[in-house]
């Protein structure tokens, strides 16, 4: 059992194709989120609004190594989740814009994006809550026999959830595969990692219940992707958990209500040093792998994807108000 | 305790074949049957595999069924019934098994924001078809950590379903409809209720989960409610019926949804309508009900709504003062006669 593992990085072996497509789908969530952020100026989106950039290589480099049909649970800071799973940025848009267009036909917004095929369990607001979730979906597959792994995207303030730690006993003790994966962007909204545990070694949470435990540069998609290669490879073998700490940071407030005062700009200056998309573009460039070229026209496609959401979402239409009490009980003729 | 009453309407199917057991093994027998006839049903919860169930309800259910599907947790209401809710999403069956409803509270955050909301936070896409069995109600001088009735809050939440079988039957036959429901379901036990003997059909088939019973004709007062005070409610009732008083006993069964249209009907035919619920009054079930038939039996009502229900206090544990708390068969004996003769 590996506990505390750091993985070299930037070293990870990677070809012009696989490179260019990390960096596709990172640009893919950095440009979705910067219009989503004008947009929500100009009140096309209104609600909470949780922003994921700077953590792009922690969804990206893990999605990469699931199978269509593993199961992914995430938190309220999951657009960068939904679209690296391959929801589309259209049903996303539409569901932040309210409209029945959505993937959730706008009962959930920004915070609860669902999708059946491609199993995303949500979108869950409830800091902790939807750990045991993960475990009961793995149970599932487990004594049914399927060989699925269960995803599940939390952050370090989940950690200090009481069901952080009842959802981790439950699945070592039951050997079930889950791959956990702690987004810790050092901060639980505006309280600092030191400040809410008094260990701040997370991984070392994760290996005190018996479950291999890294700890990875969460800044650096080729690091995520091999350690997501290795905990999920294991898992679909092994059947036990494993727990990755990905220390991340995220660039923009907490929400779009956040003065952030409780950090200093500095530290945010420093941070954006380590931007997961231009230290990929860096070290492809420095491997003479992509060219200028290349990254212009992912922008270009990018662009386009994203337009094209905005304008499903523009011309999506709202639910009828008739309807508001509908999906409170299960509906035959919905399924 | 259980009195010897013999009501007069607690079968559902009166006139077929039937035999006598206790509460406790009905809702054995609902699991087992439920567990042979769908493999993706499973129980899970504390003590009920190696312990038999702290109330001894899956005794041997262990040594049938084996450790997978019946699952010893450990003390974490919260994430043993969130597993419940992710195994349900994923396409089990499962019974969760919460000792007390006592317990159910640190549960809470999974059954009211998880269970209850994620069908529709989905837009109708995934749903948690997920039945969570658990002891409600005093009596047992247990004090005011293991002896209080949390269903009305429950009730309270849209997308739960919320039961209360009173009767060995609906003990027996609510299980499998609930677990044929493709919507959360919660049923609360009553503790005190898991000793009663009674009779069920010898060929028992499932039941409704959603309508209400009426389990004793009468014209001048309608009392209505649920679980073990059903059976107070019965004592009263049969000590009245000597007294001339005739009361029609409604058997609520189901807290979410609601059945009006029994109970209202009933208070249109007597005029009078008195609530007994063991929880408190205060924005609690018997508030819910009172203010339905004010709503829409006003018109027909000789007098206001009256309620027997706990006394508004932690349930303490000198026998004395337990007794006290709790509704008992004078106490309603008492209020049906004030207002009969009031009206």
């Amino acid at each position: 059992m590996k506990t505390n593992l750091t993985l070299p990085e930037m070293t990870v072996e990677i070809d012009r194709e696989h490179g260019l497509h990390l960096l596709h789908q990172m640009l893919r969530i950095r440009r979705f989120e910067e219009k989503s952020a004008e947009l929500y100026t100009q009140q096309k989106i209104r609600g909470f609004l949780h922003l994921y950039i700077g953590e792009e290589a922690v969804a990206v480099g893990v999605m990469e190594n699931l199978d269509p049909d593993d199961n992914v649970l995430a938190t309220y800071r999951e657009h960068g989740q939904a679209l690296a799973r391959g929801v589309s940025m259209g049903a996303v848009m539409a569901e932040m814009y309210g409209k029945q267009e959505g993937c959730a036909r706008g009962r959930g917004g920004s915070m609860h994006l669902f999708d059946k095929e491609t199993r995303f369990f949500g979108g869950n607001a409830i800091v902790g809550g939807h750990l045991p979730l993960a475990v009961g979906m793995a149970l599932a597959d487990k004594m049914r026999g399927d060989n699925r792994v269960t995803c599940i995207f939390f952050g370090d303030g989940a950690v200090a959830e009481g069901e952080f730690h009842e959802a981790l006993n439950l699945s070592a003790l039951w050997d079930l595969p889950v791959l956990f994966v702690c987004e810790n962007n050092r901060y639980g909204m505006g309280t600092a990692l030191e400040l809410s545990h008094s260990v701040t070694d997370l991984a070392a949470k994760a290996a005190a219940y018996g479950m291999a435990a890294a700890s990875v540069n969460g800044m650096d998609v080729l690091a995520m992707h091999a350690a997501a290669r290795e905990a999920v490879t294991a898992i679909r073998h092994g059947g036990s958990p494993w727990f990755i700490e990905a220390r991340t940071y995220r660039f923009r407030a907490h929400s779009m209500f956040d003065a952030e005062l409780y950090r200093e700009k500095t530290e945010v200056e420093e941070w954006k040093g380590l931007d997961p998309i231009q230290s990929l573009i860096r070290t492809l460039k420095e491997r003479d792998l992509i060219t200028d070229d290349d990254i212009n026209q992912l922008e270009l496609m990018v662009g386009i994807e994203v337009d094209e959401g905005v304008r499903f979402a523009e011309d999506g239409t709202w639910e009828p108000v008739e309807d508001l009490e509908r999906f409170v009980y299960w509906e035959e003729a919905v399924a | 305790m259980i009195t010897k009453t013999k009501p007069n309407n607690l079968l559902v199917t009166p006139g077929v074949e039937t035999y006598t057991l206790t509460y406790r093994e009905a809702v054995r027998e609902a699991m087992r049957e439920a567990m042979l006839r769908d493999e993706r049903v499973f129980l899970m919860g504390e003590d009920v595999g190696n312990y038999g169930g702290c109330f001894a309800v899956s005794m041997g259910m262990l040594e049938e069924f084996g450790p997978m599907r019946v699952r010893d947790t450990p003390l974490s209401e919260s994430g043993f019934t969130g597993a419940g809710i992710g195994a349900a999403l994923n396409g089990m069956r499962p019974i969760v098994e919460v000792m007390t409803c006592n317990f159910s509270l640190l549960a809470m955050d999974q059954i009211v924001n998880n269970a209850a909301t994620i069908l529709h936070m989905s837009g109708g896409l995934f749903n948690v078809p997920l039945v969570i069995r658990t002891a409600t109600g005093g009596g047992k001088q247990l004090a005011a950590q293991h002896s209080h009735s949390w269903e009305g809050w429950y009730a309270h939440v849209p997308g739960l379903k919320v039961i209360a079988p009173a009767t060995v039957e609906d003990a027996r036959c609510m299980l499998w409809t609930a677990l044929e429901d493709p919507n959360p379901v919660m049923i609360f036990e009553n503790s005190l209720l898991y000793n009663l003997k009674g009779e069920i059909p010898v060929d028992p088939q499932p039941i409704d989960i959603d309508k209400a019973r009426i389990r004793r004709y009468g014209d001048d007062i309608s009392i209505i409610t649920f679980g073990r005070s059903l059976f107070k409610v019965l004592d009263a009732a049969e000590i009245l019926a000597e007294e001339g008083i005739e009361c029609e006993v409604i058997d609520l069964r189901s807290l979410r949804p609601l059945d009006d249209e029994t109970y209202i009907d009933s208070v249109v035919k007597t005029n009078r309508a008195l609530v007994v619920d063991e929880g408190w009054k205060s924005v609690g079930i018997s508030a819910e009900i009172s203010a339905r038939i004010m709503e829409q039996a006003f018109y027909d009502l000789d007098m206001p709504v009256e309620r027997v229900c706990g006394v508004e206090v932690p349930i303490p544990y000198a026998k004395h003062m337990e007794e006290a708390s709790l509704p008992q068969v004078e106490d309603i004996a008492a209020a049906v006669r004030r207002m009969v003769d009031h009206g």
